[in-house]
């Protein structure tokens, strides 16, 4: 059934003949004021989760809703860009939880969309790194809750490439035998990432001289591409269509589960850190069991779980710590520490700076 | 929505009928061009006034009359996927014609009996999922595909060609969305012909091709100018097929409106470009206008 | 004498078709091929139709998708039948009839970025409610196009003969318009229908996060790469199109003839 219909759903007619009195009627309801009520009775909340396909145990839902009776509904997105459009437009977008990267959650913050984490409901924090506590885009995490984190860096077939790659130039100005061969993620700070490391620049960075540096390497690099590819590019290694990608951490794991002789590495440049997080909105009418069930992640075997089943880390210790010791046999860079994670430079919003990326990423993409 | 039943009868005499008339006229078109303003014209101008607004620093839009998209949009990088696009759309239109006026020239000529079944084999594919069909490129020009294994096994080629994410992929894409629409107007344009005029041509000793070239194409360019509308229009903005079959490298400018409206969110730019498009397909459709009603004026001539 | 080239164009026909299904075909054999990828045969299965039966997004999105539909479908025919009638008999102007057919020429990306800026600017929620009003802009465009062209083979004597007998407006309305529209009205309603059950772009601009509708769940299928799923979606969904479409042959047909 509609979640939270406008008058507009039932009679589609009536609203031509009603013209705005109804349709712009349903403008968004106010959000509760003041904290949550330890009185609410979760099982007569609903909560609607918007995650990337995949980014979660497909029955973590479930066992949540059996042991709360919240009854949760899962929508995926594909990229940041995509769900923060949509959470942006305005009113209630009738999502409860929102997984989005950490500058991300800063943006949303700062449009005043999100709700603040009331942290004695979610005593299972405790459990996360001190480190992840304390990170640029929301220290203190008055808005936002790690759920996974890593780093950025090349994903490749050892058994297809002459020569190991070990900077982000292999990728940007690819050897013979890798042209045309090769992805790059196009979701904006990624895209900009390899080449801003590359120039030994910030991937913060808002000097437009060294954008405009970004842009000119990244332009160069577009001819030799496979493809822009943001989430399909380890089947695109495990199938052999390309032999180096760009890729994040966990998500080369996809492809090294599939092909031992995937490999990743970071390059000696350096790369980010980057944190993907769990945002409460503040349009939520079920802000209880949306805080419940950001605890319910945050216990340590449920996120051990969730490490085991998407192969990204997680910023909780002790979950960390039950990992099944193998995993790290297998997949090397889920044994990366916190504290060579917070070695990588962390990725923040770039306020009144963020055109300017999206400017030269629009002009990448028309070249 | 319709006439009262309040109405009283009302004597047949023409002045009253008429006055009747145009009270049941709103009645009855009243709500549906209502909704159609409010749903269909609003929209249009919202988009024609905020391309010539500012963006504001998380998307939105910022009150202050520019013409800086305009000249952004005209800068040679964005012009040139301009370009591009109305290449690959009108490449993909011209080989749905090439392709589709045979085809339907054949099925106006088969038995009856097959008619409706070969059409309803033109009509079907179409109306499955147009992403699905779209994904099904993938499938078969991915260089582990059909397509590369079919060209490797007849040893036609020694290694696979990277078919994908090519200009030619989208076009193929494209071309296998919209080609139905090519071909059921074309067809109805052909099976009206009255065959006895080509006849009398021929009997007059014109040749085939001046037959066709002189009576046949010209009373079925409207068929053809149709056809052609159908096609170049979801071609030129479509996003799904460059997205998918284009590896953002083949970059149409639907793909630029769609970014800028959901990841950028720079609506400004975006309405912008739309409203290039828009331009583009209205100066399209009054040349179209105009062919067809000379066409129509030579044919009563 | 006999046209030359009688071949050839048949020639393309047959390329034409095989073009057309090939693609098509490819999937549903993949569909029932156990191995998942194209590239190899694994034996027969039907585990992806299992797999997809089970699949909580595609049966949440296929809901969402019928009940848009459903709604575009009713509003279309309740809004462009009598838009049709009002405009064949009583409004002859070319401003109206622009107005009428735009939503059926305008490109859907620029009416989808439009109805998208209406709805935030004006505070309307992004959700099924306002892919529904988007999808009766050119769902009532169809109908009414649909309807017309009806218009111009029926016969108005008989209209004038219900009310020269004392009919009311309203009764003539229901008893003689409608019914002898009801074939156009029928096929309009099934257009709408089948073009909103596959609407991607107004949906995808104009939905909620919440509330994708099936074609946003195939795209979303579709961009994280080759899933067996989709085949088996794809040859469901080419059952379910052969059904509609012959059953639209069934009673459109039926209802000419009647009038014939």
């Amino acid at each position: 059934m509609m979640r939270r219909g406008s008058p507009g759903v039932q009679r589609p007619f009536v609203v031509a003949l009603a013209v705005g009195a109804i349709a712009f009627a349903a403008v968004p309801v106010a959000a509760q004021d003041g904290g949550l009520d330890p009185a609410a009775d979760l099982a007569q909340q609903t909560l609607t989760i918007s995650n990337w396909a995949g980014y979660m145990p497909e029955d973590l839902p479930a066992r949540f809703e059996e042991e709360f009776g919240t009854k949760v509904t899962v929508a995926n997105h594909a990229t940041n860009e995509e769900i923060v459009a949509k959470l942006t437009a305005g009113g209630d977008s009738g999502v409860d939880i929102a997984f989005v990267s950490g500058q991300f959650a800063q943006a949303l913050a700062a449009q005043g969309l999100l709700f603040p984490i009331d942290q004695a409901a979610v005593p299972n924090m405790a459990n996360l790194y001190p480190e992840a506590m304390q990170l640029a885009y929301d220290p203190g995490n008055a808005y936002s809750i790690p759920y996974a984190w890593g780093t950025t860096g090349l994903c490749y077939r050892s058994d297809l490439i002459a020569e190991e790659p070990d900077s982000w130039l292999d990728l940007l100005q690819p050897a013979e035998d890798v042209t045309g061969k090769t992805t790059m993620l196009f979701t904006e700070r990624w895209l900009m990432l390899p080449a801003q490391k590359a120039l030994g620049f910030s991937v913060n960075t808002t000097d437009e001289a060294e954008m405009a540096q970004v842009k000119d390497l990244l332009a160069a690099a577009k001819p030799t591409l496979l493809a822009f590819d943001d989430t399909t590019f380890y089947s695109r290694l495990v199938s052999g269509e390309a032999v180096l990608v760009e890729a994040w951490d966990g998500w080369c794991n996809y492809g090294i589960a599939e092909n031992p002789e995937i490999r990743f590495v970071v390059p000696s440049e350096g790369s980010d850190l980057w944190v993907d997080t769990m945002v409460v909105l503040n349009s939520s009418q079920n802000k209880e069991a949306a805080h419940a069930f950001i605890d319910y992640i945050l216990r340590p075997d449920v996120h051990r779980w969730v490490a085991e089943n998407i192969l990204y880390k997680v910023p909780n210790q002790a979950a960390m710590e039950a990992l099944d010791p193998s995993l790290a046999e297998t997949f090397p860079n889920m044994a990366i520490t916190p504290a060579e994670l917070l070695a990588q430079e962390e990725l923040v919003d770039l306020g009144e700076a963020a055109p300017l990326y999206t400017e030269i990423a629009t002009e990448i993409a028309a070249q | 929505m319709t006439p009262g039943p309040g109405a009283a009868p009302v004597p047949p005499t023409r002045v009253r009928r008429r006055r009747r008339g145009s009270a049941e006229g709103a009645l009855l078109a009243g709500p549906g061009l209502l909704y159609l303003a409010l749903f269909f014209l609003v929209p249009l101008a919202i988009v024609l006034v905020i391309a010539f607004m500012d963006r504001g620093r998380f998307g939105g839009i910022v009150w202050t009359p520019s013409l800086d998209n305009l000249a952004r949009a005209l800068e040679p990088v964005f012009l040139s996927v301009l370009i591009d696009s109305v290449v690959i759309a009108g490449i993909t239109t011209l080989l749905a014609l090439l392709i589709g006026y045979p085809a339907a020239w054949a099925i106006a000529r088969i038995p009856a009996r097959w008619r409706t079944l070969v059409l309803l084999l033109v009509v079907l594919p179409f109306w499955t999922s147009f992403l699905i069909r779209t994904y099904a490129w993938i499938v078969l020009l991915n260089s582990q595909g059909p397509l590369n294994g079919l060209l490797v096994g007849l040893g036609l080629i020694a290694e696979p060609l990277s078919l994908l994410y090519t200009p030619g992929a989208v076009v193929a894409g494209l071309l296998y969305a919209y080609l139905p629409l090519m071909i059921l107007p074309l067809y109805a344009a052909i099976e009206r012909l009255d065959p006895e005029i080509r006849e009398a041509a021929a009997n007059l000793g014109a040749r085939p091709w001046t037959v066709f070239r002189t009576v046949t194409l010209p009373l079925t360019l409207p068929g053809v100018l149709i056809g052609s509308i159908f096609v170049f229009v979801p071609s030129l903005g479509n996003f799904v097929v460059p997205e998918l079959l284009g590896g953002g490298k083949t970059v149409m400018v639907g793909n630029l409106v769609r970014d800028q409206f959901l990841k950028a969110r720079d609506w400004p730019f975006g309405a912008t470009l739309a409203l290039v498009v828009v331009a583009l397909l209205a100066i399209l459709l009054v040349l179209q206008a105009r062919a067809s009603r000379a066409v129509e004026e030579g044919a009563r001539a | 004498m006999r046209e030359r080239g009688g071949r050839a164009p048949l020639l393309v026909l047959v390329g034409a078709l095989v073009f057309l299904w090939v693609p098509v075909l490819v999937l549903v054999g993949m569909s029932f091929n156990a191995a998942g990828t194209p590239y190899t045969w694994g034996g027969a299965t039907l585990d992806w139709y299992a797999a997809l039966a089970r699949n909580e997004e595609v049966l949440t999105g296929l809901g969402n998708t019928l009940l848009v539909a459903a709604g575009a479908t009713a509003g279309s025919v309740i809004l462009g039948t009598p838009l049709a009638i009002g405009l064949h008999r009583h409004l002859r102007s070319g401003a109206w009839e622009a107005l009428s057919l735009g939503p059926a020429i305008a490109p859907d990306l620029v009416l989808a970025i439009g109805l998208l800026s209406l709805f935030v600017l004006s505070g309307v929620t992004l959700g099924l409610h306002s892919v529904l009003l988007g999808h009766l802009v050119f769902g009532t465009a169809f109908v009414a196009a649909i309807v017309r062209t009806r218009l111009g083979h029926t016969d108005p004597a008989l209209e004038e003969a219900s009310r020269d007998l004392g009919a009311t407006p309203l009764s003539t309305f229901f008893r003689i318009t409608i019914p002898s529209l009801a074939p156009a009205i029928l096929a309009g309603g099934l257009l709408v229908f089948t073009l909103s059950l596959d609407e991607f772009v107004i949906a995808f601009f104009t939905n909620g996060p919440a509330t994708p509708t099936l074609p946003i769940v195939i795209y979303s299928m579709v961009r994280f790469g080759l899933t067996p799923e989709i085949n088996a979606l794809a040859a469901v969904l080419l059952l379910v199109t052969f059904t509609v479409v012959l059953a639209a042959q069934r009673l459109t047909g039926i209802g000419g003839r009647r009038r014939a």
